[in-house]
Order: C-alpha cells, then structure tokens, then sequence
C-alpha cells in the first residue's frame, strides 16, 4: 500500500531570503579609473544596529531596474559606521553600480557565504598574497588582523597590479607601508616613473621575499592566472595545500544556493565558499 | 487505507473536478494539436476540456508549481519629499497564490518535485534559506497522480528508483478501472478530497481492474541496469575530454531538455521595469546554453557544450545525489531523450560511463537535424 506523501510544510513567518534590505550609499570612492569603493549602511536602525558578519562573508548589491551581483563585504566587521563594498566596472551592474552617488539607495542582501577562519589563524604568521581587484576581499581579513593584532604572529602583505594607478586602497596603503607590525611590499608589472617599490609578477616577487611555511598561512586572491602561478610559487616555498586560503568568484543568481549557478560540482560557491583552502580545491572537480 | 478508496466513472470526472475548483485551481493535462500540455480546468465548460489521460504529457507538471517567470518582488521608486533629486524604494512581495490540484500527472512528475523539495527547502536545515515561493505553492497544493496503463520507449522510471504505479509524492493514486478510475488516497489530504457525493466506494473487481492494469504497464518496461555506480564512474570521467566531446557530439546547447525535465530546477533572476515601477523576475534558465556561467570578465567556467552536458549529468547523478540522501535529481521520464532535436540520450550517457555499453565516437549524426548525413 503506498505511504504517505511527504511533502515539505509552509511557516508563512519565513523570512524571504530575496527581499534585499534598502540601503544608503554614504560614500563613493574612486578606487582607480575602473574601480569604485561604495560605503552604505542599512536604513533601518534596528536591522543595522543588529546586523553582524564575518570576514570574508558576500553581499549582493541591488539596483532595481538593474540587478542584483555579489561582491565581498571589504570592511572589517569591527567597523560598525558602514559596508564597504569595491566594484570593478565589468558588466551591466557593475557600470549601473558606478553611476551611484553619495544618497543613493540600494539593496542589500547579506551576509551569504562562509568566511576566512580567523579564528584559525590566531598564532600564526600570515601571509597575503593580492593581484588587482582581488585585494579588495582580502583587506576585510586583514582589517580585521590588525584591529586585533596581538592575536597573529606576522602579518605581510604582497599586493601587486598592472600600473601605480590600478593599485587601489591609497587611504590603507599608507598606514600599511608605515606601519612597524606588518610587512608590506608593492608591486607592479612593468617600470614607472616615480615608482619607489617593486617591479615584477607577484609570483616571482613572492620567491623574492621567501616567506617562511612554519606556522605560516598564505591567503591569496587575484586573476586566474596569478593565482595559478602563485599556488606554484607557494608550493616551491614549502606551503602545504592545507595552508593555502583563497576566495573563489562565480557568476552568481541567488546567493543561497538554489539558483544552481556558481557550482563546482557538488560545491556551491555561493553557501560552500567563497572562502576554500587549496587543499579543498584540490578535492573538488576541476571547473574553476 | 484500501477500505476508503473510491471509484470514479469516467462520466463523472469533469463534474468532480468542477466541485473540486471551488476549493483548487485545477489543472489537468490537456491535448494541444500534437502536444499535451497541462492547462487550467475551465469548470464553466468542463465536457469541453477533459483530461487528456492516455497520452503522456508533452511537458512535465513543474511550472504549475515553479512558474517559468514569476515575480518575485515588485518595487517602485518615488521621490524622496524631503531630498528633492532622490529616490525612495518601495519593494512589495507578491501575495501567495491560492492553492492548486494537478490532476492526472504521471508518478515521475509528482516524484520530480522531490527532487526539488530539499533544494527549496534549505536541505531542511535550520539556519538554511528557504525559498517561500517554491514552499508556499508546494504546500498548498493536491496531487492526483495517475498510474501509467502503458509506458514510452523512452521511458527509464524503473532506473531511478520509480515505477509506473509509484505513489511516492502523491495525495491521491488514480488508476485506470474499467469505465473509469479508482482512487487510492494516499495522504490525509488526499483522503479529504475523496469526501465527494460523485464518488463510490471501489469494489472488489474494481480494484483487481486496477491491479491488473498496473502489472501489465510494469511488464512494459524493460529490466533496469544497476546504475548505482553511476555517480562515482562519471565524476571518474571527468577528466576524460574525449569521452565527453563523443557524448555532446551532435548537442545543439538548445535547452529543451532542461525546460521539459521535471527536476531541472535552475533559474535567473531579472529586472524589468516600466517608468518608476518594475518588476524582479525569476525565470527558469538551462545549464546548456554558455550564458549560464559566463562571468562579467568574459572567462567562462563551461565554455563548450562538452563541459556543460558533463555538468548536466553530472548535477543529475553525482552532485545532487552526494547531497540528497543518494537520491538521483532524474526520475525517468524520458522527455529529453524523446524532444532532443539531436538524438542526446541521457540513458546512454549513464550506461556508457558505468561500461555497460560503449558509444561509437564520433556517433553518426541523426538523419532528422539539419545538417545531419543522410
């Protein structure tokens, strides 16, 4: 005799993980000629009095009438006046997001995603490893550090694009290069004028500055083929694929791992990462 | 619970759905020049459109639950009365719709649902988003399956844990009896909607008709193959380009098999607007075409046919089942082998990766494509 249906139940008090939250633009800052920053904050005083995330964690930007695309909460979560958020001009979105100005309002879903395990990392030397636009997801982390310094061993940080002009986060930059308890080294591709740092591919750059893999963990982010390279160089030092963080992009829909979108198989980047190490990549099926 | 099942004369059944649409929006497949197509039960002209329940139908049940677009918010921008030159948002989710009866869906229709049902329901997990669109219709909504009294050529159920009488996901089992139809309830919901003065208890003989007709439909199809090592053999093909160029040789990257698959659950989300209002839509979208993963940068994850049809496959019977109690996100149907314009025959694939059969690479195109040899 067949048995009973079963069927899921409907609670109508879900919460409805579509609806973005309406937001303010507070601030845009040109990052470089194709990179904005945006600072929002929620509009409701209770949801962004209790709103709380982790490093590493996504939100998606809406613009109605334009879409919705996900991006990396880049302030630290110990910022509590706004979200951060750094937008590369590259698609449909991207080019409405940076029509916004100061007043503005948005959507906003977040936080989605898993994060950086921060709290992994306490004791440890840490090493940041950033191409382009792929610093942007790792400043929340790094942030974040040095808000609570005496929790890591060393910090460094080696961040590298084409030109002077795409390197973005001048108002970080300064603090970082002067500051005594981390190690900053700038890069860029080819000679410029006035350029006072290095000159060289972020992988060779990385050989040069030979960070040590004891009780070391490299947390990278950048163009495919940086960071192809740069798994490369890592591992030639001696890392471990355990030791290796890296944050994943897809185009992503939903943000919740419905839509099927960002999978790789059975992962979905969206619920599943951004965050992965190198050795969880290494299990995965080879789609990136 | 065979003591309240009941009999419906063939006669009778427009008028029991006509009660029944005081209460449901009915739907029922209907035939369509060559297609059936599941539509609205008009019950001011019900003799005018019965259930086409012979034929099987052309497109799986899964719109009526999972509309092809639907909005998802609606939102208006009105100007700011206190900062002239800005905007306010005004985002307005759409009503619930009422609840809605399919009627004479084919078990692997009911049965593609639950395949659905974990993904929308945060794998039942706390903390998990739940899609309230996809859960809200899903609850409100009766299902009256029909056991099959024949099968297709291309139907497969038998492979992925269904049968042509499964019950599974159903409110009510209708089978063919004679002159019409015994009704087997197989949920609380279903028993309620039993509760009708149109209906008679189902006698013995009746149920014996019932009985007898299923097991013919069952000798219809043939034995299955064990294809429970299909979700390990082809994550262990993955790597094999050659053996994916040959399966999506001659696929056209249309989609159909994805729009006409009860399971294929993937979707878009866009925006469309009309002066200060507009819509946020979500449409179903398919894995084959390269839109699907194409990314902002140009870099594409599955830029040839070959990396999506394996993603297909993959989700269907590795992927999903890896995350889903072992359950294969395919129910049999056959409809993406019966509507390929090319021939792709997803059974094939399945067979061809465990090595119970070999497909010539390169197969021969099909003599029915344009551009396919003669």
């Amino acid at each position: 005799m067949p048995e009973l249906a079963l069927k899921p139940a409907f609670n109508p008090s879900t919460p409805n993980p579509y609806l973005p939250q309406v937001a303010t633009v507070l601030e845009v800052i040109q990052e470089t000629h194709n990179i904005r920053s945006f600072r929002v904050r929620l509009d409701d005083e209770q949801a962004w009095a209790s709103f709380s995330f982790e490093p590493g964690q996504l939100g998606q930007l809406s613009l109605f009438g334009v879409g919705e695309a996900t991006f990396v909460i880049n302030s630290p979560p110990t910022c509590k006046a706004y979200l951060q958020f750094s937008v590369m001009r590259a698609g449909e979105v991207t080019t409405a997001l940076h029509g916004l100005q100061a007043g503005d309002k948005i959507g906003l879903r977040a936080p989605l995603g898993n994060s950086f395990p921060y709290n992994d990392l306490k004791g440890k030397n840490v090493i940041f490893i950033g191409g382009g636009i792929g610093m942007a997801p790792m400043r929340t982390l790094l942030l974040y550090m040095l808000d609570n310094r005496r929790d890591y061993g060393d910090i460094s940080l080696l961040y590298g694009a084409r030109t002077p002009q795409d390197l973005s986060f001048a108002y970080d930059r300064a603090d970082w290069l002067g500051r005594e308890d981390m190690r900053t080294v700038l890069t860029i591709d080819a000679p410029a004028e006035g350029w006072e740092h290095k000159v060289g591919l972020i992988p060779n750059v990385l050989t040069e500055m030979a960070p040590s893999p004891e009780n070391a963990v490299a947390v990278t982010c950048g163009p495919p083929i940086m960071i192809k390279f740069t798994l490369q160089a890592l591992g030639k030092l001696g890392f471990k694929p355990e030791q290796i963080l890296t944050t994943l992009e897809k185009r992503m829909k939903c943000g919740i791992g419905i839509c099927g979108r960002c999978n790789i198989g059975e992962k979905y980047v969206c619920i599943d990462g951004p965050v992965f190490t190198y050795a969880q990549l290494q299990t995965m099926v080879n789609e990136l | 619970m065979e003591a309240s099942s009941k009999f419906i004369a063939r006669t009778a059944l427009a008028g029991w759905l006509g009660e029944l649409s005081a209460r449901f929006r009915v739907w029922a497949p209907r035939r369509e020049g060559r297609a059936v197509l599941y539509r609205p039960f008009d019950p001011q002209a019900p003799e005018d459109n019965l259930p086409e329940l012979d034929k099987k139908p052309t497109e799986s049940a899964k719109h009526i639950i999972f509309p092809r677009s639907e909005p998802l918010i609606n939102f208006r921008r009105k100007r700011d009365p206190e900062h002239p030159g800005q905007f306010l948002l005004d985002l307005r989710v759409p009503e619930a719709p009422g609840p809605s009866l399919i009627f004479g869906l084919p078990p692997c229709d009911a049965r593609g649902f639950m395949v659905f049902d974990p993904v929308y329901n945060g794998s039942g997990t706390d903390g998990q988003a739940r899609d309230i669109y996809y859960l809200r219709r899903r609850a409100a909504a009766l299902l009256i399956v029909r056991s099959c009294s024949r099968t297709l050529s291309t139907c497969f159920c038998n492979w992925v844990g269904g049968a042509p009488d499964s019950a599974e996901g159903a409110d009510i089992l209708a089978s063919e009896a004679e002159d019409g139809f015994l009704l087997e309830p197989v949920s609380s919901e279903g028993a309620a909607a039993l509760d009708s003065g149109l209906l008679v208890p189902a006698d013995e003989n009746r149920l014996k008709a019932a009985q007898a007709a299923r097991d013919e439909a069952k000798k219809t199809l043939k034995p299955a193959p064990d294809i429970s090592g299909a979700g390990k053999a082809l994550l262990e093909r993955f790597e094999d380009a050659a053996f994916w160029k040959g399966e999506a040789a001659h696929c056209l990257s249309c989609g159909i098999c994805t729009f006409l698959c009860p399971t294929c659950y993937c979707f878009n989300v866009t925006d469309e607007t009309a002066g200060a209002n507009g819509v946020r839509l979500r449409s179903w979208d398919a894995c084959m075409t390269p839109l699907f993963t194409l990314e902002a940068s140009g870099h594409n994850p599955r830029q040839d046919k070959a990396a999506r049809l394996k993603n297909r496959i993959g989700h269907k019977f590795s992927y999903y089942p890896e995350l889903h109690e072992a359950r294969f996100a395919c129910v049999g149907c056959g409809r993406c082998i019966k509507s390929c314009p090319s021939g792709v025959d997803i059974r094939r694939i399945v067979t061809d990766s465990v090595g119970l059969t070999q497909s010539p690479k390169p197969k021969a195109a099909p003599r029915n494509i344009p551009g396919g040899k003669e």
